[in-house]
């Protein structure tokens, strides 16, 4: 039957890029915006970083010089992040600022995120005029897909545990960071206000615009280090275009899934990752493959499911954001 | 006094009660201008081409050849046809972002006749058959949702997503079942042989031909979706309840049907898209049959404010964009996505425009009262 031990680790793994793109869509969606851009952020945040290590890469094999773990780390992460404030920052400014239609904003920044990654992805060596056949940063990826050194004499603790690069673990903190925030502290509750009901938390002298801007570019920051985590940790460095799939529009499902809960996500996100392989580990026999294409299915029927379910329970804690999608006027009520 | 006035903001923004038609043309036109320019600025950056010969070469791509314009139009024509399928249920207010699915259950099902009956059944009844079962499928497909919408409220733009990967998940496992030859992965022609289930071109002997059907089909369900929209008793109840839907139960408007009526017509259009591709077009089924139209159509229904008939010139915009962008990647070795980024672009501008076109921002100068 099914080796869990081998299971829960590739589970793991994929499940990170979701956690962080789930994590990055709740806080969004508290402060009542719908983000479909989602998917093309982690995206611009995936090929963001890759830029970033591609050039020190560069510099390094120019230079000569030893890579420093320190900067091989730090600068696809700072390029990961900006990539991805700005792709927040555009979101806001038309969505906010200028009052568009959030769905209609968010598609097209799929659109635009998916299609600058894989634009730069395909020509990023044509461009810069590098010597290279093609975009493979092993030298910095390992830095982040390095586990902890004792990890492999712990058996199968280690396995499940401590074998992953630091970016998983940093997504697990950030997700319950993040679930503290939404619940515990003030700024939760206020963020929580802005989403539920903006003309009343403007008249409590919150500030509508700045939560909804703060929410929403850090939640596209957290969700392009989605991108990052699996560009330079699971595949190692090696850039393909449209590897990454649709791996965002599952991390907006696990949202629902979730019922706009971080905590849960973290164990949301490896169920899903365990679902997006699970067709791998099924035997179907050689003559029946096409049921693979059914076990792929499963993700989206349950999170199809449970959105049916929590709105016809109707339980006033379970449901969407109540501004969810609907821009704020404070001179429209 | 000076105390309220230190307090008073640098702008202030109104709601417009109205605009010229002439006027919103003008901004939306500056606004398109501003983004291809913009556009032109970062192609040559990329490629280092001066932007005139760039915009030459895009035309060249679109229109350089006579086959080249047929299936330019052709190309539209598909947006076009998705973009009028959402409109309809856009203005009701339910958010049909399932598009995409609603196509691929259409082709899945035009696919099925024509293995399964082709060549069983006289091939006039068999493209009828396609017909129905297309329609249907797609129908089918989009009222799920809506069900759950009229029943319970659910999410429409969540449960339409979710749909779309469940049916490319169901046409990857058909393709996998009816796969030619066996292990390929890949349907590959359908009926390559006897024909059976393709629908006819219209005319012959000339080059537009093979084009035609699409083209036609959808000018008439251009000009039918504005005849339905503006004047019939269903388009104004969609209007209405689009509008409110407290409004609409007050006048005594069945709600739940009209959302479940309309999202039906809205998926059986996309289903009807499924039959041109499946049995016109391409005469094969794969996943990524409807690529990613779907959602570029509700960027498409969007813009053009939900009418018909600027909805041809933007689906024309997008596809120029996108078969010239082509031509550009391909003439200077770049990746085939520089299209998307200059989609991008272009409706970026144009969704911000619209701001300009709802509000309008009034400066306060300071020491002048009025």
């Amino acid at each position: 039957m099914i080796n869990f031990g081998l299971l829960i680790p590739k589970a793991v793994v994929q499940g990170i890029p979701l956690l962080y793109g789930s994590t990055g869509e709740i806080l969004t969606e508290k402060s009542g915006n719908l983000n479909l851009g989602i998917p093309g952020v982690m995206y611009v945040g995936a090929i963001s970083g890759v830029i970033g290590a591609f050039f020190y890469e560069q510099s390094l094999t120019k230079t000569g010089a030893a890579a420093n773990g320190f900067l091989a780390v730090m600068i696809p992460m700072l390029c990961c992040l900006l990539g991805s404030l700005l792709m927040g920052l555009l979101y806001c400014f038309l969505t906010v600022t200028l009052r568009a239609n959030q769905n209609v904003t968010g598609l097209a920044m799929t659109t635009f995120g998916v299609g600058f990654g894989n634009f730069f992805g395909g020509s990023l060596i044509k461009i810069s005029g590098a010597d290279v056949p093609s975009i493979a940063l092993s030298t910095t990826s390992k830095y982040f897909s390095a586990g902890l050194p004792f990890a492999g004499k712990l058996g199968w603790f280690g396995k499940v545990f401590l074998s992953y690069g630091f970016l998983a673990y940093l997504a697990v903190l950030i997700a319950v960071f993040a679930a503290i925030i939404l619940k515990k502290t003030r700024t939760g509750l206020h963020l929580r206000a802005v989403g539920e009901n903006p003309a009343t938390a403007d008249s409590a002298g919150i500030g509508v615009t700045a939560y909804k801007y703060g929410a929403t570019c850090i939640g596209c920051m957290i969700a392009g280090l989605g991108g990052l985590y699996y560009v330079m940790d699971y595949a190692c460095g090696v850039w393909s275009n449209d590897a990454f799939g649709d791996r965002g529009w599952l991390a907006i499902a696990l949202v629902i899934f979730t019922i706009w809960k971080p905590d849960i996500s973290i164990f949301a996100s490896i169920l899903f990752g365990g679902l997006y392989i699970l067709y791998l580990y099924i035997p179907t026999g050689m003559d029946h493959m096409e049921l693979q294409q059914l076990y792929k299915m499963i993700p989206y029927v349950v999170t199809l499911i449970v959105l049916v379910i929590t709105s016809m329970r109707n339980k006033r804690e379970n449901q969407p954001p109540a501004s969810l999608g609907l821009p704020y006027f404070r001179e429209e009520r | 006094m000076s105390n309220t006035k230190k307090h008073e903001p640098l702008f202030h923004i109104v709601k417009r009660d109205s605009m010229t038609f002439k006027k919103a043309v003008g901004i939306r036109a500056l606004a398109i201008v501003a983004a291809l320019v913009l556009c032109a600025v970062i192609t040559m950056i990329v490629t280092g081409e001066n932007p005139i010969s760039i915009y030459g070469t895009m035309a060249i791509g679109a229109f350089g050849s006579v086959r080249k314009t047929w299936v330019t139009f052709q190309n539209v024509s598909i947006l076009l046809l998705i973009a009028l399928a959402l409109t309809p249920a856009f203005k009701m207010k339910f958010w049909n972002i399932g598009g995409e699915g609603q196509v691929l259950i259409g082709g899945l099902a035009a696919a099925a006749c024509m293995i399964k009956l082709g060549g069983k059944v006289p091939n006039g009844i068999l493209i009828l058959i396609m017909f129905f079962a297309s329609l249907l499928a797609g129908g089918i497909w989009s009222v799920i949702p809506a069900i759950f919408k009229a029943k319970w409220n659910t999410n429409e733009t969540l449960s339409t997503l979710m749909m779309n990967y469940i049916a490319t998940q169901l046409v990857a496992f058909f393709t996998v079942l009816w796969e030619v030859p066996k292990g390929s992965g890949k349907i590959g022609i359908i009926n390559q042989d006897t024909n059976a289930g393709w629908l006819p071109n219209i005319g012959s002997g000339f080059s537009g031909s093979k084009y035609l059907l699409t083209i036609i089909i959808a000018l008439l369900i251009t000009a039918g979706m504005f005849i339905y929209l503006a004047f019939s008793k269903q388009g104004y109840e969609i209007s209405v309840v689009g509008e409110s839907v407290n409004t609409a139960r007050y006048v005594g408007i069945k709600v739940e049907k009209v959302i479940i009526r309309t999202v039906f017509i809205s998926g059986a259009i996309c289903g009807l898209v499924g039959l041109l591709l499946v049995g016109g077009i391409n005469h094969t089924l794969t996943t990524t049959i409807a690529g990613g139209q779907g959602f570029t159509a509700v960027m498409v229904s969007w813009l053009a404010k939900f009418n018909p008939i600027i909805m041809v010139f933007a689906s024309l915009l997008i596809v120029f964009l996108s078969r010239g962008a082509g031509e550009v990647a391909t003439g200077f070795g770049l990746n085939q996505s520089f299209s998307d980024i200059l989609t991008g672009i272009i409706l970026f501008f144009i969704i911000g425009c619209e701001f300009f076109i709802t509000y309008k921002i009034t400066f306060k100068r300071g020491g002048h009262k009025k």
